[in-house]
């Protein structure tokens, strides 16, 4: 059962992910690299620390289905958000 | 009793609405989807204005980095903390339990402290030598109801975890409410992840 799957999870392991990919991040923004890259490196780091947050400290990846994708559906709606909102931020 | 909580031996039919998953966890994910949406809004709303402004200032050169990098180090330690008080209570040790909850509390209390000392600074010192301020600029305006928001849900959090370690102690919560519980705060912990990212590094 997912009870017993919980303590049992690398909690320590996670933390020095979160801690080394926020340190990345500040690093990052201090590279002489084009913007485009630092936002794209940064983007991608932040929505990889938030899943290793939902997935081992939110149990999700030992949760299931259902949980899943009523976590998924915010996520769902803000692209879906940001697409209908796509012709007033680049208008023709 | 429907066939899906019937498979999951030892679950409460009362217990088994759509998951197999207790009627407290299932609200508290269906109230964090919700308000996942509230910060989705605020985020998106955020990343339209500055993107249409043309001299929206650098971040960075404003807001200060190393105490917001120290407040996310806090909020990542103290969901740490969160797992860690979780695990001692499903072990049945109480007493460790308590000393990990009660890390979290102060964890939530210094990001506040954190957060008071980092507005008092804007407000006073930094905005102004910028020429802006919370009424008259999106940037210090986008900047405060982002900060805002999470903060009150920070306070929130901070309540919500002391009336927790309160109702453990007296033996009248188990671990199910902090399991519940303790998704509330990694979800705090999950938004700040991302205004850090999007308000104060990009």
């Amino acid at each position: 059962m997912s009870e017993t799957t919980h303590t049992e999870t690398n909690y320590m392991g996670v933390f020095w992910w979160l801690l080394v990919l926020t340190i990345a991040e500040i690093a990052v923004i201090y590279m002489p690299i084009v913007r485009l890259a630092v936002v794209i490196l940064l983007v991608s780091m932040a929505v990889t620390k938030a899943t290793l947050v939902a997935l081992y400290f939110m149990h999700l990846k030992f949760e299931n289905r259902t949980l899943a994708l009523i976590a998924l559906c915010p996520f769902i709606l803000c692209v879906f958000l940001i697409l209908m909102l796509t012709p007033d931020i680049f208008p023709r | 009793m429907s066939e899906a909580a019937a498979i999951h031996v030892g679950v409460e039919p009362q217990e088994a609405p759509l998951t197999p998953e207790n009627w407290g966890k299932l609200g508290m994910w269906l109230f964090l989807a919700g308000d996942a949406m509230s910060f989705g809004c605020l985020i998106v709303g955020y990343g339209i204005l500055r993107h249409a402004s043309k001299d929206w200032p650098v971040p960075s050169h404003i807001l200060g980095i190393n105490l917001t990098a120290f407040m996310t180090f806090l909020l990542i330690v103290s969901s740490v903390w969160m797992v860690l008080s979780l695990s001692a209570i499903q072990k049945g040790d109480r007493a460790r339990f308590q000393k990990f909850l009660g890390l979290v509390i102060l964890g939530g209390l210094m990001f506040l402290g954190c957060q008071a000392y980092e507005w008092h600074h804007l407000i006073t010192e930094a905005l102004p030598e910028h020429n802006l301020s919370f009424t008259k600029d999106l940037f210090a305006t986008t900047f405060f109801v982002l900060t805002g928001f999470h903060g009150m849900h920070v306070t929130g959090g901070v309540i919500y975890n002391t009336c927790v370690l309160s109702a453990v102690s007296r033996g009248r919560y188990g671990a199910k409410h902090v399991e519940i519980a303790g998704l509330y705060w990694h979800f705090v912990d999950l938004v700040w992840i991302l205004i850090f990212t999007f308000v104060y590094l990009i």
